[in-house]
């Protein structure tokens, strides 16, 4: 269910872009944004706003690997395999911090949604391969040891 | 102190572009900034200042600062704030420079053979300041162009013999002409910088170091064309270039570059951010555009192409971000300056993402047709760690390698592509005697595979069955005929799929069976990775003999495989071996065996 404070932030990303057919990206990374994932509840509403059928917005949502449609955890740990990040050893890296954080198999968020662990296909920091961001902050020729340091640092006492 | 009152100044040059950021460039700034206020520096200048520069190059030395006193400048490697204090008194004041943190060779070599054009100004201008870029002639190439008429641009760009530096190579001059023919009123002028190639940040770089010279691009391309709207659509993952970009749009337009009536020349022209959401397909022009349009990013059929039919079905000329920051360059210097950079066929210079297993990592520029191998053992300093060189992974999924016997060919169109690899975007990757080739298909095959947009059934059900093969063999379970099955499927992907993602997915498998076949037949006859790194092939062992029992191995283990007393010979149980290579990597006498 929404909030009503949230419905009124909705409203206003519908009006700030005009109900445009071309704002559906736009308005979906509004949305995102906002609750850091894509609810349901919140697509529904902008559709409907919008006057576009819910049908579409999910059409389109599920396109781009952008959108997440799940809660995500506090610490927001963006792992690069990219291909310069890949031959330097990415894989492996995420392998031990995946194990490190305790995310299941197949998920991307810890069960205690403290952390999530995304993949992406370079953030155009190769040079510095690889890469780990951590909650925004680029990290470059990263190691197990190096991160496992930051990790620690993120952790509740 | 030596310096003061004669007559010059003192300019501090901070690199934050991605790298910079990463190393804390930041912090060093502030560094100089206290540091320039606490010494009362300024007093004893005419002129001081200190600022942000982006991308040199060179980000695996990051933070890079150039310390420029009177006129003569020094560049600083690895800076940390706690450096600055001594370059602030031993040379900004001083007047000597710390020799222990000065560049070395490798700096000096690793910019020798590159020509500087499209980068010229990164590293150099401040990209938040417009100022910056007009004091270096920027804006200076519009006032010229806004001069004459549209067809005297095209004409100019045409001669120059300037291709796309997106992948394609297509004409720009010729593309121009076409949009300026195709009938309408309203056109469109679209920036591609989406840069989808994992392994590639050319068009960040420039974004992030000099956005004026995109913007100014754009603008003399929409008066040629004589477009009206344009559009950067650009990689949400780049949120410095997406800030730095929106910086410097505002303030062309307070300048009159862009807007209304541009420099009291008629001309009116904006240009628009979009941000990409993450897929690669978005980065073909066609999907592009239907994702401009708020729709799934999948790509149609051409004709038409978008110079008649593009954005909302109106004439829309395509760019990508490092074709349009060249036309500046060309404007001014002009179109046989230009040209006589480069091969027959290929003019000007290209810039690449050279990373990898080189000692030099970094972003370069170079002239088209340099030798291949310049670029990895002179600019690129050689292979790192003393590993033998494998190959060159060139232009990313769509590309192909280009093995040692090779090394000798020229980077231009026409001459990759003849050994199977491709200009393409720019990215270029060095590997070494430790990167398996059969792995290096699957892991771009894994990535084209899932950036499908789906609407082929080759591209879609044949990238999927390509990546099963190879994830076999790569596991050992090859079976005698995978490789013909792996040539036949390649080909019919290639004919029946609509867009370059399918048409060029399967080459890194072409590419790699062509010149790494022996490896394919390693995997599926022997079961042996010959470049020891596909886990289902390779164990870990400890040699009793070696071992002097440190623990290294058993404290870096993640699955607590390893077993052993202090100072006597460790073993590895093979049943909870997950085969990371920790232990490989941590032991200090190489006890560790990997086969
Ligand atoms: C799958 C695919 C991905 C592409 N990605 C990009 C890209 O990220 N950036 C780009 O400039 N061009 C990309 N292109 C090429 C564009 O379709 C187009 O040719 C280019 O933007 C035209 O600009 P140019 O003539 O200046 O090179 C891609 C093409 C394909 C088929
Ligand atoms: S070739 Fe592949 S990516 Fe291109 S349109 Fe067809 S299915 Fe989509
Ligand atoms: S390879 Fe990894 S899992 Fe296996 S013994 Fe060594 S450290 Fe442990
Ligand atoms: S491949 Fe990781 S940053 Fe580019
Ligand atoms: S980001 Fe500093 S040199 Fe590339």
């Amino acid at each position: 269910m929404l909030t009503s404070e949230q419905v009124n932030k909705l409203e206003e990303i519908c009006k700030r872009h005009n109900k445009a057919q071309s704002a559906v990206i736009p308005v979906l990374q509004d949305v995102q944004e906002l609750f850091g994932y894509v609810p349901e509840d919140a697509v529904n509403f902008v559709a409907d706003s919008m006057g576009m059928p819910r049908s579409h917005f999910f059409g389109v949502a599920t396109f781009y690997a952008q959108f997440h449609f799940k809660p995500r955890g506090k610490n927001i740990i963006t792992a690069c395999s990219g291909t310069a990040c890949h031959v330097k050893g990415s894989g492996r890296l995420i392998d031990n911090l995946a194990r490190e954080l305790g995310i299941p198999e197949g998920e991307e968020t810890s069960r205690d949604r403290q952390f999530t662990l995304e993949k992406v296909n370079c953030v155009g920091a190769c040079s510095i391969a690889p890469v780990i961001i951590i909650n925004k902050e680029v990290h470059g020729k990263m190691s197990s040891d190096k991160l496992m340091k930051e990790i620690k640092k993120l952790r509740p006492e | 102190m030596s310096n003061i009152d004669n007559g010059c100044g003192v300019e501090i040059k901070v690199c934050m572009g991605t790298g910079g950021m990463a190393a804390g460039g930041e912090a060093v700034l502030k560094a100089f900034k206290t540091g320039l206020e606490e010494k009362g520096v300024a007093a004893s200048f005419k002129q001081c200042s200190s600022g942000k520069v982006g991308c040199r190059g060179f980000c695996a030395k990051d933070v890079l600062v150039d310390v420029t006193v009177n006129g003569e400048k020094t560049t600083y490697q690895y800076v940390k704030p706690e450096m600055v204090e001594r370059i602030l008194t031993e040379h900004v004041i001083g007047g000597n420079p710390v020799a222990d943190w000065e560049v070395g060779e490798d700096y000096r070599t690793f910019h020798g053979k590159q020509a500087e054009l499209v980068l010229s100004d990164c590293g150099k201008v401040d990209p938040e300041d417009i100022d910056s870029y007009i004091a270096r002639g920027g804006y200076t190439a519009i006032k010229k162009v806004l001069a004459s008429a549209p067809e005297e641009t095209i004409d100019l760009i045409k001669r120059s013999g300037l291709r796309g530096r997106g992948g394609a190579g297509f004409p720009t001059g010729v593309k121009w002409e076409a949009g300026r023919k195709s009938q309408g009123a309203h056109k469109y002028i679209i920036c591609n910088a989406d840069e989808g190639d994992p392994g590639a940040f050319m068009d960040r770089s420039v974004m992030e170091g000099n956005p004026h010279a995109v913007i100014e691009g754009m603008v003399i391309a929409a008066y040629s064309v004589g477009a009206s709207e344009g559009y950067v659509y650009i990689r949400a993952e780049y949120p410095l270039a997406v800030d730095r970009l929106r910086i410097a749009l505002d303030a062309a337009r307070q300048r009159g570059y862009l807007g209304k009536n541009i420099l009291g020349r008629g001309l009116d022209f904006d240009i628009k951010v979009k941000l990409g959401a993450g897929a690669f397909v978005c980065g073909e022009e066609t999907a592009l555009i239907a994702s401009i349009e708020g729709e799934r990013g999948m790509p149609r059929a051409k004709p038409p192409f978008p110079v008649t039919s593009g954005l909302w079905g109106k004439p829309t000329v395509i760019n990508n971000v490092e074709t349009l920051s060249n036309i500046p360059y060309i404007i001014n210097k002009g179109a046989d300056w230009f040209a006589a950079m480069g091969t027959e066929k290929s003019k000007g210079t290209k810039v690449f993402a050279l990373t990898g297993k080189v000692r030099n990592t970094g972003l370069i520029e170079v002239p088209m047709g340099i030798p291949l191998r310049e670029i990895i053992f002179e600019i690129g300093g050689g292979i790192e760690n003393g590993k033998k060189f494998k190959a060159v992974q060139i232009g990313g999924p769509s590309g192909g390698c280009v093995p040692e016997q090779h090394l000798d060919v020229n980077v231009d169109y026409e001459s990759l592509t003849r050994l199977g690899a491709i200009v393409g975007s720019g990215g270029m990757i060095a590997l070494d005697e430790d990167d398996c080739m059969v792995d290096v298909a699957r892991y771009f095959l894994n990535f084209t595979q899932s950036e499908s947009c789906g609407k082929c059934v080759p591209c879609r059900i044949g990238t999927k069955r390509l990546l099963e093969i190879l994830e076999r063999i790569t596991r050992g379970e090859g079976r005698e005929g995978d490789i013909e099955l792996l040539e036949n499927l390649s080909n019919d992907i290639k004919l029946g799929s609509l867009c370059g993602l399918g048409q060029t997915a399967p080459n890194p498998v072409l590419s790699t069976l062509k010149y790494f076949r022996h490896e394919y037949e390693a995997h599926i006859f022997e079961k042996t990775c010959p470049a020891k790194a596909c886990k289902a092939l390779i164990t870990f062992g400890i040699l009793e003999e070696f071992c002097k029992g440190c623990g290294a191995c058993l404290r870096a283990c993640p699955n607590a495989a390893i077993t052993g007393e202090k100072k006597k010979p460790h073993k590895i149980n093979q049943e909870l071996c997950i085969k990371c290579g920790s232990c490989f990597d941590v032991c200090k006498f190489k006890a560790v065996t990997k086969r």
